[in-house]
């Protein structure tokens, strides 16, 4: 078996064994039914949740504010990192915000945005936007900065006009790197959406299982956690197999 | 010369019988340090001839690609190619190839060839026509549907030529395109970059670092001084037109090569000791 | 012949764009209060005044103090965790190679749906404060460290064979120093999120501390509690990182190449 194939292999291994380690143990009573119910069983409130269809609605908004927050963040973010690639003072003098950006602990901000606009989605969608723009800014500066010398003097060389240039030589050369700011992008703005619905707002999939923990409806809750984990590992998990495939032919074999 | 790579190359260049002119040329760099990096050069460029430039290391030889290329503007003095005045803009009909890999990862070998045409807007059939020559004659054609990951640096440097080729320029720049590849290689590239010159008839300067290329490959081979850099010398192999590597057989070769290296040899002390001062 | 750098790369010049900088974010403040009215959030200078007295009462310092030891317990468990784990699976490079992803997936979940499971464990409290913190801070020390660790190049360890150093020799004058840069900078980030952790661990299951102060400032329409915590938060976690981001700076002016 390739090696590819045995740490494959090892991972499911990993997480079956680790659901069926949890199961035992649920099962068994050895972990208090109150504390957390068996995998199993939050498999199967799920199930039901979607068939009586009380799930729907959560989905619905939690993934309407997530696309909103992702949408302007990646627009935002890359003409932002262009625009600051293009002005080296304002670079230096943003450099030091960047870097100390995520160091903030951004929903202490949420209070003040709910004061400012309302218990409503728009502080859900501003927060995950103020998550995920600066990576994607990030990534973008990152990406420019990549772009190696010899294609910007090729694009020259070859009288491309400016917009040319930038169409056909530098964007493509930073692609790797813009994608990369689209998958933390699109990871900030899910983590921002749902923290803030569970912290604070009244809808989606965040509040829900904040309800429910209060509710102490553990089945409703661990069902929801658990679709809101395999969600979050399904969205990430594809956006990183489509890079891949886009930067197979890219990439020293 | 060859039809099918027919350039304008020394029927319309003749009306300059030199090619591209410095005059009292210095570049200057400034930032955080100010840097004297060129000059004051002269040089005429003569139609059809292969000139080489070697010099130590941080002479400026790149920057005086850049500058008749039109990539950078010079600080004193002019810069003319085909009497025209050239500053900050590259002029039509020069081509270069650099160093570094300049091969666009995204697009397939025959996609890079033809990406040139492609924005100059030339017709399909003229594109598909001059493409198809240039792969066979850099012998590419086992290679066409690859991308550039899959080749070596060798093949990636000779699809770079391949780009520059195909737009058929009259100017062709090479800054030290060799330098990342092994010596072997580098004298088998040496001899095809002799072909082209041939065929195309083109006029071709060479950077590079390597003595012996230089003495081989050129009909004229300029030596600059260490930094700021200014031509000492500019030496005439007298070669025939119709050469190869075998010239390394050539007593004359060997004499080219030591008189390059003993004006060198003094000048590459100067530019080690100031890096180490 | 010399000429002067710009005048924007002076350190003087940086200086001034860093006030132009501070004097946008606070006139987009300004803004903000001019908007939402005191209902909402306090101006500027009213929270700045409010803060300082603020810093002066016990009941202040009581709160700080939770947050602070919560956020020492879990830095240090994260750190000795983080750093254990990495080098483990650094060293042995197939389940390094079994164990990244899953880490990585791990990081970009959203971990606010464990909390219900860490509170369930670990009630309210200290301790349900410390895991938060250190579910958001391990992961990256582990990532970071993981990938010092494998990065060493195969390079020094040949020659720490051929100088014919010991084992300790070999760790404590090789690979430590050459592990270091990455690790401290894993342990940055580890160290802003552990306080993001524990600040919201505060926010909703707990009675103490400085994220407490500030949803239940909210709750009590006491605007000028929530904004001023929140700037003292803000600043002290700016002050922090910039610290770790010059000791992190200084480290790679060491290393070597990079």
């Amino acid at each position: 078996m390739s090696r590819q194939a045995a740490i494959g292999w090892t991972r499911v291994a990993v997480i079956v064994g680790f659901l069926a380690a949890l199961e035992i143990l649920c099962r068994m009573k050895v972990i208090n039914p109150l504390t957390l119910i068996p995998p199993s069983e939050m498999a199967m409130a799920l199930w039901g949740l979607f068939v009586s269809g009380k799930i729907w609605d959560d989905i619905a908004q939690t993934f309407s504010t997530v696309a909103l927050a992702f949408v302007f963040s990646v627009t935002v973010g890359f003409a932002l990192g262009a625009l600051i690639h293009a002005l080296p003072r304002v670079r230096r003098a943003v450099d030091p915000l960047l870097a100390s950006y995520y160091s903030i602990p951004f929903f202490v901000f949420y209070p003040l945005l709910i004061a400012l606009f309302g218990l409503n989605t728009v502080p859900l969608i501003v927060i995950g936007f103020v998550f995920a723009t600066a990576a994607m800014v990030i990534s973008t500066l990152n990406g420019l900065d990549r772009v190696p010398r010899v294609m910007t003097k090729t694009a020259r060389i070859l009288r491309l006009s400016p917009a040319q240039a930038v169409m056909q030589v530098t964007l493509p050369s930073a692609a790797p790197y813009l994608f990369t700011g689209l998958k933390l992008a699109l990871a900030y703005s899910f983590i921002g959406v749902i923290a803030g619905e569970f912290i604070l707002s009244g809808g989606g999939l965040g509040f829900s299982i904040a309800y429910a923990y209060n509710e102490f409806d553990n089945q409703t809750m661990y069902a929801l956690m658990m679709f809101v984990l395999v969600i979050a590992t399904v969205m990430n998990g594809a956006l990183h197999v489509w890079e891949q495939r886009l930067l197979k032919r890219r990439t020293r074999a | 010369m060859n039809v099918a790579l027919a350039t304008s190359g020394p029927a319309a260049a003749s009306a300059h019988a030199v090619h591209a002119r410095l005059r009292g040329v210095t570049r200057m760099f400034s930032g955080k340090l100010s840097v004297h990096a060129l000059g004051p050069l002269d040089l005429d460029l003569q139609c059809g001839e292969f000139f080489s430039v070697v010099g130590p290391s941080g002479c400026g030889k790149s920057t005086l690609m850049d500058l008749i290329a039109g990539l950078s503007p010079p600080t004193e003095g002019t810069i003319t190619f085909e009497g025209k005045p050239v500053a900050g803009d590259v002029p039509d009909g020069i081509g270069a190839v650099f160093q570094e890999d300049a091969s666009f990862p995204w697009l397939t070998v025959r996609d890079n060839i033809a990406f040139g045409l492609r924005r100059a807007g030339f017709d399909v059939a003229e594109i598909a026509r001059r493409v198809d020559y240039v792969i066979g004659f850099m012998g590419l054609r086992e290679f066409a549907t690859a991308y550039p990951a899959q080749l070596s640096g060798g093949m990636r440097q000779r699809v770079c030529i391949a780009r520059t080729l195909v737009l058929e320029p009259r100017l062709i720049l090479l800054d030290e395109p060799f330098g990342a590849l092994d010596q072997q290689t580098r004298l088998l590239m040496g001899d095809e970059v002799l072909r082209l010159w041939r065929e195309t008839g083109a006029t071709v300067m060479l950077i590079t670092h390597a003595l012996d290329e230089a003495a081989m490959l050129s009909d004229r081979v300029g030596v600059m001084s260490a930094r700021p850099g200014r031509f000492i010398d500019v030496i005439t192999t007298g070669w025939p037109r119709e050469r190869d590597s075998n010239i390394v057989a050539d007593p004359a070769f060997g004499v080219v090569t030591a008189r390059l290296w003993s004006l060198l040899r003094g000048e590459s002390m100067k530019a080690i000791g100031a890096r180490g001062a | 012949m010399t000429t002067q750098p710009p005048a924007w790369l002076t350190l003087g010049g940086r200086a001034f764009d860093g006030v132009v900088i501070l004097a946008l974010f606070v006139a987009v403040w300004q803004g903000l209060y001019a908007y939402a009215g005191d209902a909402a959030i306090t101006s500027p200078l009213a929270t700045l005044a409010y803060a300082s007295s603020l810093v002066q009462t016990a009941n202040f310092w009581a709160n700080a103090d939770a947050t602070l030891l919560a956020f020492f317990y879990s830095l240090v468990i994260s750190i000795v965790l983080g750093v254990a784990l990495g080098l483990v699976l650094g060293a042995r490079r197939f389940a390094g190679d079994v164990a990244e992803p899953m880490l990585v997936a791990l990081y970009t979940v959203p971990k606010v749906t464990l909390y219900p499971l860490i509170l369930l464990i670990f009630g309210l409290g200290l301790s349900a404060k410390v895991a938060f913190g250190v579910i958001h801070g391990v992961i990256p020390i582990v990532l970071f460290t993981l990938n010092a660790v494998k990065n060493i190049n195969p390079v020094l360890l040949r020659t720490a064979r051929v100088m014919r150093l010991t084992p300790w020799q070999t760790v404590s004058t090789v690979l430590a120093p050459a592990v270091m840069p990455e690790l401290i900078t894993g342990v940055r980030v580890g160290f802003s999120l552990t306080m993001l952790g524990v600040l919201i661990g505060e926010m909703f299951a707990s009675q103490r501390g400085l994220g407490f102060l500030i949803i239940n400032g909210i709750s009590l329409h006491n605007v000028r509690m929530t904004t001023a915590v929140i700037l003292i938060v803000v600043t002290f976690a700016i002050v922090a990182n910039g610290l770790l981001l010059w000791v992190d700076k200084r480290m790679y002016r060491g290393a070597a190449g990079v």
